[in-house]
C-alpha cells in the first residue's frame, strides 16, 4: 500500500477499500516517549479525532467521511480529499485569491466554534483545498470542545502563528482576513472579543513587545 | 586571506557573566564565566545578581584577554548581549560593554541572546540550515530560518522548560540550577506518575505540568519519580511539537541548544524523530550549552562581518526582545 504521507504522528495510506478511494490514517508507536503515554495519546486521539471529525459536519465545516475506526490499530479509514494543502496554495495564489481561501478558512473557523469544536492545530498543512474550491479542514487529533473564549482565542493564536511562520510575506494580510472571515460568521463583537483575547495570550508568552 | 576579525562578547542576561574572545576565523580563544548561584529554594534576585556581576566583571574580561593571549588593542569589535533577559543583569553587562567599546573606540554589536545559543551551536556542529529546538531558563522556541528573520514555529505559551525545572527544584528543596538536579533524580525514578500533557498545535504549557509535580511532591510520591515523569511528560510534549514542525518545514537538520540542551533524555528523544524524518541531528557542544560570552562574541562576529552596529546613545537594553523580531543579515 503507497504510503501518502508521512506525518508527525501518524503515517497515511492511499487504499482501496471495497471500492472506494481511502486514507487509512496509523497512529504509528512513538518510541521517544514512554509506553503508557505513548498508548494513551494514541488511543485517545485516534476514537477523538474519528469523533469529532463527523461532528464538525454538522457546522457545515467540510471534514473527511469517516468510514472505520480501529482503536485497537490505533487507526481511521476515512474519505480521500483529492486536492492541495492550503500551505502551498496560499503561495501559488494570486493576492485576491490569497484574501479570499483565508476568508474562507475563517469562517470556517467561526463555524466550528459555533459549534463549540476547537480545532487544536490549526495550520495550513491541516487545510485541503479541493478542485471544487471546498477548503476541507483535517487532523482532528488535538481537537477538543469548550465554550470558553480562551480557548477560541489559542485556537486562532495557532493560526496567526502557522501564517506568521509559514506565509510570513503576506502574515499580517492574510491573518486580517481570516479575522474578516470569522466576524462574517459570528459578528463583530464576538470577534472583537476572541481579537483581544488572542492578545493577552501573546502577552502571557515570553517576550512580548508590547507588554 | 584578510586578517581574522577578534570580537570581545559580554553575556549578562540572567545569572551568568560571561566574556569571551573568538575570532572570525570560528576560533573561540577564551571563554571565562561566573554564575551567581541563588540560596537553595529561592530564585534569581535581579538586583543580588547584578550585584554580583558588577563584583566579577573586571576579573572575568581581564580573564579573557589573559586565557586568549590577547591585549585589548587587538579586539576589533565589542558584542553585547542586549536582551532578552533581566534588567538589571542586562544593565551592568551593558554599562561594561559600552565604556569598553567607548575607550577603545571600537564599534559596538547588539547581540540578541537567544540567537546567541543558535549561533554558537550552529557554529559548532557545522549544521547549515536547521530546524532549532532552543531550550534554556529564557527560551523554549522551536525556529527555523526564513527570509533573514527566524520563524518561530511553536513556543511556550507560558513558562519555559528552565522555568519548569527551577520553580519544581525550588519547591522541592533542591538547589540551583534545576535542570541537572532533576535529571539526576529522574534517572533514580522508573515509576511514573500521571501528569497533565498539554499541547496546543506547535505550542507547549508548562504551567499546569508545575502545579500538578509540585502536587505531588505534598502527596509525599518519591522526588525520583516524579522528576521522572515530569522530565518524561515535559520533553515528550516538545518532542511531539519539535517532530510535527520538522514534518511541517520538511528541514533536513534538527538542531538541540540552549542550557536544557545538555540534557542526554532531551537529546535521546530528538535524535528518534531526527532519525524517523531523515533529518541530522546535532547539539550544541556541552561547553557552549549554557549562558556565555561565547555565544555573543561569535554572533557579533557575524553581525559585524553584515554590518550590525549600534551607537553607544542608541544601546538601550531590551529585556523582552522576541526571537523573530530581530534581522539575521547573515542568513538567508
Amino acid at each position: 500500500m503507497p504510503l501518502l504521507r508521512k506525518g508527525a504522528e501518524a503515517n497515511l495510506y492511499l487504499e482501496d477499500w471495497h471500492g472506494y478511494k481511502v486514507v487509512k490514517k496509523r497512529r504509528v508507536c512513538k518510541t521517544y516517549r514512554l509506553k503508557v503515554l505513548d498508548v494513551k495519546l494514541r488511543s485517545y486521539r485516534t476514537i477523538h479525532e474519528a469523533q469529532i471529525v463527523h461532528e464538525a459536519k454538522r457546522s457545515g465545516v467540510p471534514t473527511p467521511t469517516i468510514y472505520l475506526v480501529d482503536p485497537k490499530e490505533y487507526t481511521i479509514i476515512m474519505e480521500y480529499v483529492p486536492g492541495k494543502r492550503l500551505k502551498e496554495a496560499l503561495e501559488e495564489a494570486s493576492s485576491d485569491s490569497r484574501d479570499r481561501l483565508c476568508q474562507i478558512s475563517g469562517s470556517q473557523i467561526a463555524m466550528l466554534h459555533q459549534q463549540n469544536i476547537i480545532h487544536g492545530d490549526l495550520t495550513t498543512s491541516n487545510m485541503i483545498l479541493t478542485d471544487e474550491d471546498k477548503i476541507f479542514f483535517i487532523d482532528f487529533g488535538l481537537s477538543y470542545y469548550s465554550i470558553e473564549l480562551e480557548d477560541f482565542g489559542v485556537d486562532l493564536h495557532l493560526m496567526k502563528r502557522a501564517l506568521n511562520s509559514t506565509h510570513y510575506l503576506h502574515a499580517d494580510r492574510c491573518f486580517e482576513h481570516v479575522v474578516q472571515g470569522y466576524s462574517r460568521i459570528v459578528g463583530g463583537k464576538r470577534t472583537k472579543d476572541v481579537v483581544q483575547k488572542i492578545r493577552e495570550i501573546e502577552r502571557r508568552g515570553r517576550y512580548f513587545a508590547g507588554r | 586571506m584578510s586578517k581574522p576579525i577578534l570580537c570581545l562578547g559580554i553575556e549578562s542576561t540572567a545569572h551568568t557573566f560571561g566574556a569571551s574572545l573568538v575570532s572570525s576565523d570560528g576560533r573561540i580563544l577564551s571563554d571565562v564565566k561566573d554564575t551567581y548561584v541563588p540560596a537553595v529554594g529561592k530564585g534569581i534576585h535581579p538586583r543580588e545578581a547584578a550585584q554580583h556581576h558588577s563584583q566579577v566583571c573586571a576579573n572575568i574580561i581581564h580573564k579573557s584577554f589573559i586565557e586568549a593571549g590577547k591585549r585589548p588593542h587587538h579586539i576589533d569589535a565589542v558584542s553585547l548581549s542586549l536582551g532578552p533577559g533581566l534588567g538589571p543583569a542586562l544593565r551592568t553587562g551593558a554599562t561594561v560593554a559600552r565604556g569598553i567599546a567607548a575607550i577603545l573606540n571600537k564599534p559596538l554589536i547588539p547581540v540578541h541572546h537567544g540567537i546567541g545559543h543558535i549561533e554558537i551551536a550552529a557554529l559548532t556542529t557545522g549544521l547549515k540550515d536547521p530546524l532549532v529546538l532552543l531550550v534554556s531558563g529564557g527560551h523554549t522556541a522551536i525556529a527555523a530560518c526564513a527570509k533573514k528573520k527566524w520563524r518561530i514555529f511553536g513556543e511556550t505559551q507560558d513558562i519555559t522548560i528552565g522555568n519548569l525545572f527551577d520553580m519544581f527544584s525550588r519547591a522541592a528543596k533542591l538547589p540551583s540550577p534545576g535542570g541537572p538536579n532533576v535529571e539526576k533524580y529522574a534517572q533514580k525514578g522508573s515509576k511514573y506518575v500521571d501528569l497533565p500533557y498539554t499541547v496546543k498545535g506547535n505550542d507547549v504549557s508548562y504551567s499546569g505540568l508545575l502545579t500538578a509535580s509540585k502536587k505531588k511532591l505534598e502527596e509525599n510520591v518519591a522526588i525520583e519519580d516524579i522528576c521522572f515523569s515530569l522530565q518524561e511528560v515535559a520533553f515528550s510534549m516538545l518532542t511531539e511539537a519539535t517532530e510535527r514542525s520538522l514534518a511541517h518545514t520538511e528541514k533536513k537538520e534538527l538542531l538541540l541548544t540552549g542550557g536544557v540542551a545538555a540534557n542526554t533524555r532531551l537529546q535521546k528523544m530528538m535524535r528518534i524523530i531526527a532519525e524517523e524524518h531523515n533529518a541530522k541531528f546535532s547539539v550544541v557542544d556541552p561547553k557552549y550549552s549554557g549562558d556565555c560570552g561565547a555565544q555573543i562574541a561569535w554572533t557579533g562576529i557575524l553581525g559585524y562581518r553584515s554590518g550590525v552596529r549600534i551607537e553607544v546613545e542608541k544601546s538601550f537594553v531590551k529585556p523582552r526582545w522576541r526571537l523573530d523580531e530581530v534581522e539575521v543579515p547573515w542568513r538567508k
